[in-house]
Formats: C-alpha cells, structure tokens, sequence
C-alpha cells in the first residue's frame, strides 16, 4: 500500500476484548452537510430531470442491497426503496424545484419536511424517520457524486474506522468482511462497544486521532492492548500474522466452570435479555444467569404484562436452566429506556429522576405483580431464583424491596449497586440483601458524572478507573465480611483482564454476555487469588483508568501461566 | 371516475404495515387511484408518505377514487383490503 509517506505510529483507545486484526483500512463517510439554500444555476426543468434521476438510481442500488442482504435487512431496505420513489414525495420537490431550488436543497427539505411529520405521529412512524433521514442523504450523495454515508461496501476484508457507529449501521454490518472495528468515540459502554462485545469483533473504540487515519493504510487492532498500530514494518506485520495463526491453533476451552489457576471457584454467569438466548448461553458455557434484564417484557406496551403473561416467560426461562443459579432483575425503567407507564413525566436530567427502583415504587402494583409472576414460575421450576432491584441508593429501599418480596414469596432477594451511596454503605446495605450485583455501567457514570450516551464525556467512561474500583472493593470487603456474595454484571466483568482485577476485589461471581464467556474463563485460569488481590493493589494504587489498566496489563504479561503464549 | 367508499378495519389505522400493504397493492395494479377523508384533499393512493400523512385511524370513512375503464375490480380488491384487519395478517 502506498502508504510508507506517512510515519509508523500508534494510536491507543480502548480494547474490547483480546482479539488481534491485521487488514487495510476502509472509512466510513462523514455523515453529509446540509445543501446550501442557493438558487440554481439550472433551469427548474433539468435539475428535475437530476432529481428524478437521483432518486430511481437511488432506489435501485438499495434494492440491490436488500437483495444481497436477505433476511430482515431485505424488508428494511425495500420499504426504504419505495420511500425513495414515493410518488407524493416527488411531487413535492418538483414544487419546490419551481422556487428555483438546486435538485440536493429540495430533496433535503421534501425528505425533511416527511420526517418530521412522521416525528410528530410517534411511537412506530417516528422509528422510520431515521429511515428516511438515510435515504435522503443516499439521493443527496448520488447528486453530489459523493460515497453514500452508511457502512462501506468493498469487495475485500477491511478495518472499519469510523467517528462511532449508529445503531441502524451496525445491524447491516456483514461480520465476514469487517476484520476489526475502529473509532474514534465512544466507550467501553458504548454501543458499538457492547455490539463489538456481543458479535466478538475485534475493536478498539475511543481511539485518538482514529480520524487521521487513511483510506487503505494498513493497521494491526489490537484489542488486548487497546492499540491500533498504524503503517506497521513488514517484520511487524509478520510478527502478527504469526499470532494470529497460533490464536487460531490453539484449543479454547470452550466450556467448564470458571476457576482461578489455584482453583478458587468464580461462576461465570450471562446476561440474558430475553428467554430465547437461554440455550445460546448454555452452549457458550454459562453456569447460569447473573443478570436477567425484564424490559422486553414491557417495551412497546402501553401497559404491564399480566401476572399470567410474565409468568409465562419466566417459567420459560427458569426450565432451561434446572439446578442453576438465575438473577433476574425486576423491571429497570428510565433514562435511555423511559416506560410511559411507569413515568410520563418529562425530567431535566432522566440519570438523575425517577427511575429503576423508585419508579417501581411510586407504582408498587407493577411491582407486586412481577414478583408473584417471578414467585410462581419458581415454584414451577427447578432453578434457583435469586431477584434484585434496579438502582437501589439507600438501606431504606434495600428494606423495602427484600420485605416486599419476601411477602410475595420469594427466597433470596438482592440489589443492583450502581450508586455510589449504595457501594459505600454496602455494609449496612448487604445486612439487609441477600447478596449484591454491581452494575459497572451505571456506577461509572455516577463515579466520574459523566452521562454513559454523551459522545463528548465517554472518556470518563471507563471502568478501570481507580475511584470506580474502590467502590467496588467497598462491596467486596462488605460482601467478604458478612458471608454474602458480591457479583458484577457490568460490561467490566466481560473485559477479560478487568475481571481478574475484579475477583481481587473480592467479587465472587461475573456475568456477562455469553460471547465473552470463553475469553474471561481463559484469563481467569492464568492466575491465583493472590495474584488478582496483587493486581487490583496495583490499579487501586493508579491515578487514572489509563495508568490502572497499563500497571496491571505490564504485571499480568509477566506473571501469566506459560501455555497462555508469549506477550505482546 | 368511479369512486367507492370504505370504512378502515385495521386496529391501528392506515399506518405502519397496513398502509405499506395497501400502497403496495395500488401500485401494483397499475391504476391511478387517490384516497382522500371526507372533506379531505386528496393523495396518490401509491404513496406511503401520503397515505399516512392523511392520519387515517381505525373505524374512518375513506373514499377511492380512479379514472378509465375497467377499474372497477381494482377499487372493489382495495376496498375489501382496507376492510380486513390488516394488522392481524
């Protein structure tokens, strides 16, 4: 590649997982400017002929697309397609045209003037604006002879590199070609993190300067290291290749439980959000469910579910796995995933209002219904039912939520600790519980006050840093002190070196989605519980999540059990 | 013009899937037909944006209208379409 011009350099951001690319870098478009309101220097009649043009090449590459797609990619992009030749839509730019518009600026403000009209319906309408925000920027690409903005398309394996990805550009990314995933924003919790995460792309995502860098340049991803290695020497190159080839060699134990190199039992469990994934889960080797979230239950409803419909599911869920430990958490409203039903009331900062285990009870009778549903399902199965309550911030609530399940007939009842009140006062708080989960995401967010989906503040979102693990040893220690056990479900526990750390915090169980399962069970077996204790003395001792995670990443290569292979 | 009137079955309205199936099926008949609400202004009976632009909800009175011969069997196929439950489909 012709792209010795440019220095070899490293760019570092963080990993997500362990996993290790080689490829050429393919960008994603920059999202397209606004046309410019200027009169055309067209007559209105050809740039008619422009737009009509535009929008039936338009929808026939999207066609195309679908095509090649299949499966619900194909409905989605058909129906997209048919927006593009949309006789009514058509009408309305050849009025504007009239005005004396450029074919782009009235395509723009057509497509615009529909997409707030299907704003202002709501509820399914609104979800298809973004649908038409897509083709309109499609048409206004192809006027301009611009790439369309959208994940790229090339005919080779890439690494994709982008500012961050949308949720809609993620459900269309093909998993053979894309070798690694780039960017330039976002966190560990992000959601292309958590898509990374889940689909087991190798990504490195916050990356700085990832912008910079250039279309076909080639770079070595490097997840464990959280570095991205840019015009890499060909000894480099081959170095990695050889790692790679090894990685594939090597035999991974797949399943097992999850054990420390001296034997000290740590489950490794799943979060599951609905009981579908139950046999996924089971076949990647999870020894239960640590965090089972309920919402999918009530999205969409413009009520509850009833105590027979939960039950129903719930039933579903326990039978898939008897014998086994499920935490199931009662329903967790609020801030990125508002319930209309629960709360309807506008609030200035949603993070901070009536939400998780307040919102439940200010309508205690959802509540009380979805622990019968939970109470009854377990009286009809085998497993063994442990429920939590969302966003628990005072003992107070502690004692209401375990007397109030309690009454319903339930067993063993516990709190989500995403608060910092609740991971100070765990002690109190564990006297009460039964056991505790720490929910890392959110107790990121409220740690550092940074907003886990602001773009601009995602680099205080990051679990390694030493104020968060502290908090987390607070539990630890109470959890230790009162014989209760203290698991976490965060996107922590599934960062293979962070979940070590994590046990030398004194968490006795991780849960996470069953795609990460194998890489933490692999780590886990590299080390005592004194060698954990010994790194999470290390990142405590750290400024920043940045020094936390390299004092620890430089220790463990050194101290790793040998058949884990060289480092890097 | 031959015009027909038709009362909308659908739970939820001329929205969403109905409205897609319904724009689907005049396009593919090949016939110029408008839908308007009483009193209404008129919209391409093919056009998904204009279709649910008018705001149609379960239970309204819609009326079709074509031009040309032989378009009777089209408008009484799309009436009996907007008389089923097409959310239930």
């Amino acid at each position: 590649m012709p792209s010795n011009t440019l220095a070899t350099r490293t760019l570092h951001g963080a990993g997500i997982g362990r996993g290790l690319a080689v490829g050429r870098v393919v960008r994603m478009p920059d999202p397209l400017p606004e046309p410019a309101n200027t009169a055309s220097a067209l007559t209105p009649a050809a740039e008619l002929t422009r737009a009509s043009t535009a929008l039936a090449e338009t929808a026939a590459d999207i066609r195309d697309r679908g095509a090649r797609a299949g499966g619900t990619a194909h409905d989605v992009l058909e129906a997209q397609a048919f927006m593009a030749e949309d006789p009514t839509l058509a009408d309305d730019i050849e009025a504007r045209l009239q005005t004396g518009l450029t074919a782009e600026r009235a395509v723009f403000e057509a497509f615009a003037g529909f997409r707030d009209l299907l704003i202002s319906m709501g509820g399914y309408m609104a979800e298809r604006a973004t649908d038409l925000d897509d083709v309109s920027q499609r048409v206004i690409a192809h006027l301009q002879g611009v790439a369309a903005p959208g994940i790229p398309d090339p005919d080779f394996a890439f690494v994709l590199v982008a500012r961050d990805l949308a949720p809609a550009d993620t459900a269309l990314l093909d998993l053979t070609k894309v070798l690694a995933l780039v960017t330039g924003e976002g966190g560990p919790t992000s959601h292309t993190a958590i898509l990374a995460r889940d689909k087991a792309i190798v990504a490195v995502v916050g990356a700085t300067d990832a912008l910079q860098l250039r279309e076909g340049e080639t770079v070595i991803v490097d997840a464990a290291a959280g570095t991205v290695r840019v015009a890499p020497a060909a000894d480099e190159i081959a170095a990695a290749e050889a790692e790679l080839a090894e990685r594939l060699a090597r035999p991974v134990a797949v399943v097992g439980p999850g054990v420390l190199a001296d034997g000290t039992r740590i489950p490794l469990l799943a979060n599951l959000g609905s009981a579908d994934a139950a046999a996924d889960a089971v076949a990647k080797g999870a020894e239960g469910v640590g965090l089972f979230r309920t919402e999918f239950l009530f999205l969409d409803a413009q009520s509850a579910p009833t105590v027979v419909v939960q039950q129903e599911q719930y039933t579903k869920l326990l039978a898939a796995f008897p014998g086994k430990k499920v935490v199931v958490r009662a329903l967790d409203a609020g801030a990125d995933k508002p319930l209309s039903f629960l709360n309807d009331s506008a609030e200035e900062n949603p993070a901070l209002g009536l939400r998780g285990l307040r919102a439940l009870r200010a309508n205690e009778q959802i509540l009380r219904d979805q622990l019968t549903a939970l109470a009854n399902a377990d009286a009809a199965t085998h497993a063994d039912l442990w429920v939590m309550a969302p966003m628990v911030s005072t003992v107070e609530e502690t004692r209401y939520f375990t007397a109030l399940g309690r009454e319903l007939g339930l067993k063993t009842l516990g709190v989500m600790v995403e608060v910092p009140s609740a991971a100070l006062l765990a002690d109190r708080i564990l006297a009460d519980a039964d056991f505790a989960s720490i929910g890392t995401n959110d107790l990121t967010q409220y740690t550092l006050a940074a907003d886990r989906l602001l773009g601009s503040v995602a680099a205080f979102q990051d679990p390694w840093h030493p104020a968060v693990l502290r908090l987390v040893g607070e539990v630890g220690r109470a959890g230790a002190a009162l014989g209760k056990p203290v698991g976490v479900c965060g996107e922590a526990a599934a960062d293979p070196l962070l979940a070590v750390v994590l046990v030398g915090l004194g968490v006795n169980s991780l849960s996470m989605s069953p795609a990460a399962l194998a890489d933490v069970r692999t780590e886990l077996a590299q080390f005592t519980l004194e060698q954990a204790q010994q790194f999470a003395d290390l990142a405590l001792a750290a400024n920043s999540a940045f020094e936390a995670r390299a004092a620890v990443l430089e220790v463990s290569q050194h101290q790793s059990h040998p058949n884990k292979g060289a480092g890097q | 013009m031959t015009e027909r009137t038709a009362q909308i079955a659908s739970s939820h309205g001329l929205h969403a899937r109905p409205a897609s199936l319904f724009t689907q099926a005049v396009m593919k008949s090949g016939v110029k037909v408008n839908i308007a609400k009483p009193e209404g202004k008129q919209v391409n009976a093919a056009s998904i944006l204009g279709v649910i632009s008018l705001g149609i909800e379960s239970g309204d009175t819609v009326t079709l209208t074509a031009e040309g011969d032989n378009v009777d069997t089209v408008l009484d196929e799309l009436v009996s379409m907007l008389e089923r439950d097409l959310d239930a489909e």
